[in-house]
C-alpha cells in the first residue's frame, strides 16, 4: 500500500505553484522582500485602526514636532508636519495611495498590454505595424516627460496620475505578449491547436497566453515599484496627487522648505518610499530567478 | 553596413512624423483655447478675433495645420514661448549645454564607480564584495531620485557645510557664456576660483543624477562579466599562465563592456527624466526646470516644442547606439 502511495505521488506531477516556491524560497532576499511588502500591505490595509490620529487633522499646538527618538513625545511617535499632523497617521495612510497607485497601473497596463500584444502577434500586418510604431513612438519620450504631458493635458489629479503612469509604462507589457506570443506561435502545439479547429479568441488567450506568463508576471512585479516612484515623483513636482492628500511623494514636495527647522518631515516619507520600493525589487528579482531561468542574472 | 544604416535611419522617421503629430494633437487638446487666452477678461471686438484665428492658422482645416506645423518645425521654428516671448528653439539651445554638462557628469561619475564595483562583484562572486555591492546597487535602483537630493543637500550642504545648495556658480562670478559649459567657461574666464565654484555646484547633482544609472551600470557589467569569465578564451589565457589581472583586464573586460556601453548609450531617456527631478531640487536652470517651469506657467508652446525636441534627440541618440553597436558587432548588423 505505502509503496504503491508513493508510486502514485512520484507520478502525478508537483504543483507549479510548490515548485514557484521552492524556487523562490531559496533566495533569502526575495523571501525578505516579500515579508516587508506583505507588512506594508498589512499597515495599508489597517491604516484606520493602527494610526492614532487622523491623517488630515491638525494639532496646532504641535507644529514640526520632532519624532520619539528625537525628543518627541509618544502622543506622535514619528512627529507632526507643518501643521501639526501626525507623521505616522500620513504615513501609514500614504502607503494605501502608494500601493494602490501602484497596483491599479500594473492592472490595466497588464489588461490593456495583454489584448494589444496578442493583437499585434495575431493579427500581423498593418495592426502589428499600427502598434509596435505607437509603442515605439511612446517610448521614445522619456518617462517622465511623457507623464508631464499626459498630465498638463488631464489636469493633476490622483486619478489622472494612474492614467499617465499606466500611458507612460503600457509599452512594455504590449512588447513581451507580442514578443512572446510570436516565439510560441511557431511551435507545434499551436499548430495542432488551430488545426483541430480552435477558434483565434480561444487560441490567443487560452492556449497562447498562458505560456507568456512567466515573463509578464516578473515585469508585473518590477513594474509595481516603478509605477510607485514615478507616481511619488509627479506628487513631489506638484502634478499628482494634490495637498492635503497623504501620498508620500506631495508629503515631500510641501515639506521641502522645512528640511532645516525639522529634518524628518522629509527623511520619513522618503524613507516610506524606498523600503516600499526596495522590498518590490527584491521580490521581483526572486520571482525573475525562479520564473524566467533564463533571464537569471548570474 | 550601409543596409543597415539606411534601414535603421528609415525607421526613425515614422517615429518622427509621428512625434511631430504627437505635440500637434497634445497641444490642442490642452485646456485654454489660445484665443481664450488673447481676448483676456475685458474680450476683444469680432474683426479682432478673426484676425488673430487667421494669425494662427486657426481658420484652416486641421491637416493644413498640421502640414504647416510640420513645414516650420523643418524651418527650424518652433514655435514663441507664451512668457519669454523668445523663439522655442533659442530659449532651448540656451538651456540645454547645462543638461548636457550635468548628464555628462552625472555619467562620468556612474561609469567611474559602477565599471569597478561591477568587475569586483563579479570575480569575487559570492563573497561579501558580491553582495555588499549588489545590495548597494538595489538600493540606488529603488532610490527615489527627489528624495535622496533632498537628503544630499541636508547632510552636505545643511549640516557639514560642504556643498551649495542650488544653482550652477556662485553670483560673485559673471562672465559671458562662450560654450554654455561652466565647467570651460569659468576657465576661460580666468578669474580665480570659478572653476572650484563651478565643480562644487555639479558635485551633488551630478550625484543624485548619476546614482540610478551608476547601479544600472554596475549590475549590467556583473552579469556581463560574469558571463564572459565562463568563455573558453578566459579559460586558455588562464592556462597560458597570464597574471589574473591581465586575463581579467585585459580579456575578459573588453569583451563585457560591450553590452555595458549599450547600457550606458541607452541611458540617455532616463537621465532626461531625471534631470527633470534634479534640475527642479538644485535650481540648475536647464531643460527639465525649465519644462516644469513651462508647465505652471501654462507656456504650452515651450512644453510643445521641448518635449518634441527632446524626443527627437532621443531617438537620434538611441539610433546612434544601434549603428554603433552594429558597426562593433557584425552579428547584429546581418541578424534581422
Amino acid at each position: 500500500m505505502a509503496v504503491e502511495s508513493t508510486a502514485a505521488e512520484a507520478l502525478t506531477p508537483p504543483n507549479p505553484l510548490r515548485l514557484l516556491w521552492a524556487d523562490f524560497s531559496t533566495n533569502r532576499g526575495a523571501v525578505l522582500g516579500l515579508a516587508l511588502i506583505s507588512l506594508v500591505l498589512l499597515l495599508a490595509a489597517g491604516a484606520d485602526v493602527i494610526s492614532s490620529h487622523d491623517p488630515m487633522e491638525q494639532f496646532r499646538a504641535h507644529v514640526l514636532q520632532s519624532p520619539v527618538w528625537a525628543g518627541g513625545t509618544w502622543e506622535f511617535p514619528l512627529g507632526t508636519d507643518d501643521v501639526g499632523r501626525d507623521m505616522a497617521s500620513r504615513i501609514v495612510h500614504g502607503a494605501r495611495y502608494s500601493l494602490f497607485i501602484g497596483f491599479s497601473v500594473v492592472v490595466v497596463s497588464l489588461a490593456v498590454g495583454v489584448c494589444l500584444g496578442l493583437a499585434a502577434a495575431f493579427m500581423g500586418g498593418i495592426v502589428d505595424t499600427m502598434i509596435s510604431r505607437l509603442m515605439d513612438l511612446i517610448m521614445s519620450v522619456p518617462s517622465l516627460v511623457l507623464a508631464i504631458v499626459v498630465i498638463a493635458v488631464i489636469g493633476p489629479s490622483l486619478t489622472n496620475t494612474i492614467v499617465a503612469v499606466t500611458v507612460v509604462y503600457m509599452p512594455r507589457y504590449v512588447r513581451i505578449v507580442r514578443a512572446t506570443a510570436q516565439a510560441e506561435m511557431s511551435k507545434d502545439y499551436v499548430t495542432a491547436s488551430r488545426a483541430a479547429g480552435v477558434g483565434p479568441f480561444r487560441l490567443a488567450f487560452v492556449t497562447v497566453l498562458p505560456n507568456c506568463m512567466a515573463p509578464l508576471i516578473v515585469q508585473a512585479a518590477l513594474g509595481i515599484s516603478d509605477a510607485i516612484l514615478e507616481a511619488a515623483a509627479l506628487g513631489f513636482l506638484g502634478l499628482g496627487a494634490q495637498p492635503p492628500t497623504p501620498e508620500w511623494g506631495a508629503m515631500l514636495s510641501s515639506a521641502r522648505e522645512f528640511i532645516q527647522r525639522a529634518p524628518h518631515v522629509v527623511t520619513l516619507p522618503g524613507v516610506a518610499i524606498l523600503i516600499t520600493v526596495v522590498s518590490i525589487n527584491l521580490m521581483g528579482d526572486g520571482l525573475r530567478d525562479a520564473l524566467d531561468p533564463k533571464l537569471k542574472r548570474s | 553596413m550601409l543596409a543597415f544604416i539606411v534601414r535603421r535611419i528609415s525607421l526613425t522617421v515614422p517615429t518622427l512624423i509621428a512625434l511631430c503629430f504627437l505635440t500637434f494633437m497634445a497641444i490642442r487638446l490642452v485646456p485654454g483655447d489660445p484665443i481664450e487666452v488673447r481676448r483676456g477678461e475685458r474680450g476683444i471686438s469680432p474683426e479682432r478675433l478673426e484676425f488673430f484665428r487667421h494669425e494662427l492658422g486657426l481658420d484652416q482645416p486641421v491637416w493644413k495645420q498640421f502640414l504647416d506645423y510640420v513645414w516650420s518645425l523643418m524651418h527650424g521654428d518652433f514655435g514663441i514661448s507664451i512668457i519669454s516671448q523668445d523663439s522655442v528653439l533659442h530659449e532651448f539651445l540656451t538651456l540645454f549645454p547645462a543638461t548636457v554638462e550635468l548628464s555628462l557628469f552625472a555619467t562620468l561619475f556612474a561609469v567611474l564607480l559602477g565599471v569597478p564595483a561591477g568587475i569586483l562583484a563579479a570575480v569575487k562572486r559570492g563573497s561579501v564584495w558580491d553582495h555588499g555591492i549588489m545590495g548597494v546597487a538595489l538600493f540606488g535602483y529603488s532610490m527615489p531620485v527627489f528624495w535622496w537630493g533632498l537628503l544630499l543637500v541636508l547632510f552636505c550642504s545643511v549640516q557639514l557645510d560642504l556643498t551649495p545648495v542650488s544653482g550652477r556658480i556662485d553670483l560673485l562670478f559673471y562672465f559671458e557664456p562662450v560654450t554654455g559649459f561652466m565647467t570651460i567657461d569659468s576657465l576661460l574666464s580666468g578669474q580665480d576660483g570659478a572653476f572650484s565654484s563651478a565643480i562644487s555646484h555639479l558635485i551633488l547633482p551630478a550625484i543624485v543624477l548619476g546614482t540610478i544609472p551608476l547601479a544600472a551600470i554596475a549590475r549590467m557589467t556583473r552579469s556581463s562579466m560574469l558571463e564572459v569569465l565562463e568563455e573558453d578564451y578566459v579559460r586558455t589565457a588562464r592556462a597560458k599562465g597570464l597574471p589574473p589581472w591581465r586575463v581579467i583586464g585585459l580579456h575578459a573586460l573588453r569583451n563585457a563592456l560591450i553590452p555595458v556601453v549599450t547600457t550606458i548609450g541607452l541611458q540617455g531617456g532616463t537621465m532626461l527624466a531625471g534631470a527633470v527631478l534634479t534640475e527642479t531640487i538644485f535650481a540648475w536652470p536647464g531643460i527639465g526646470k525649465w519644462l516644469i517651469e513651462a508647465i505652471f506657467r501654462r507656456d504650452y508652446p515651450a512644453l510643445q516644442g521641448g518635449v518634441l525636441l527632446i524626443s527627437t534627440l532621443l531617438v537620434i541618440v538611441n539610433m546612434s547606439v544601434d549603428i554603433l553597436n552594429a558597426a562593433i558587432n557584425p552579428r547584429i548588423r546581418h541578424g534581422r
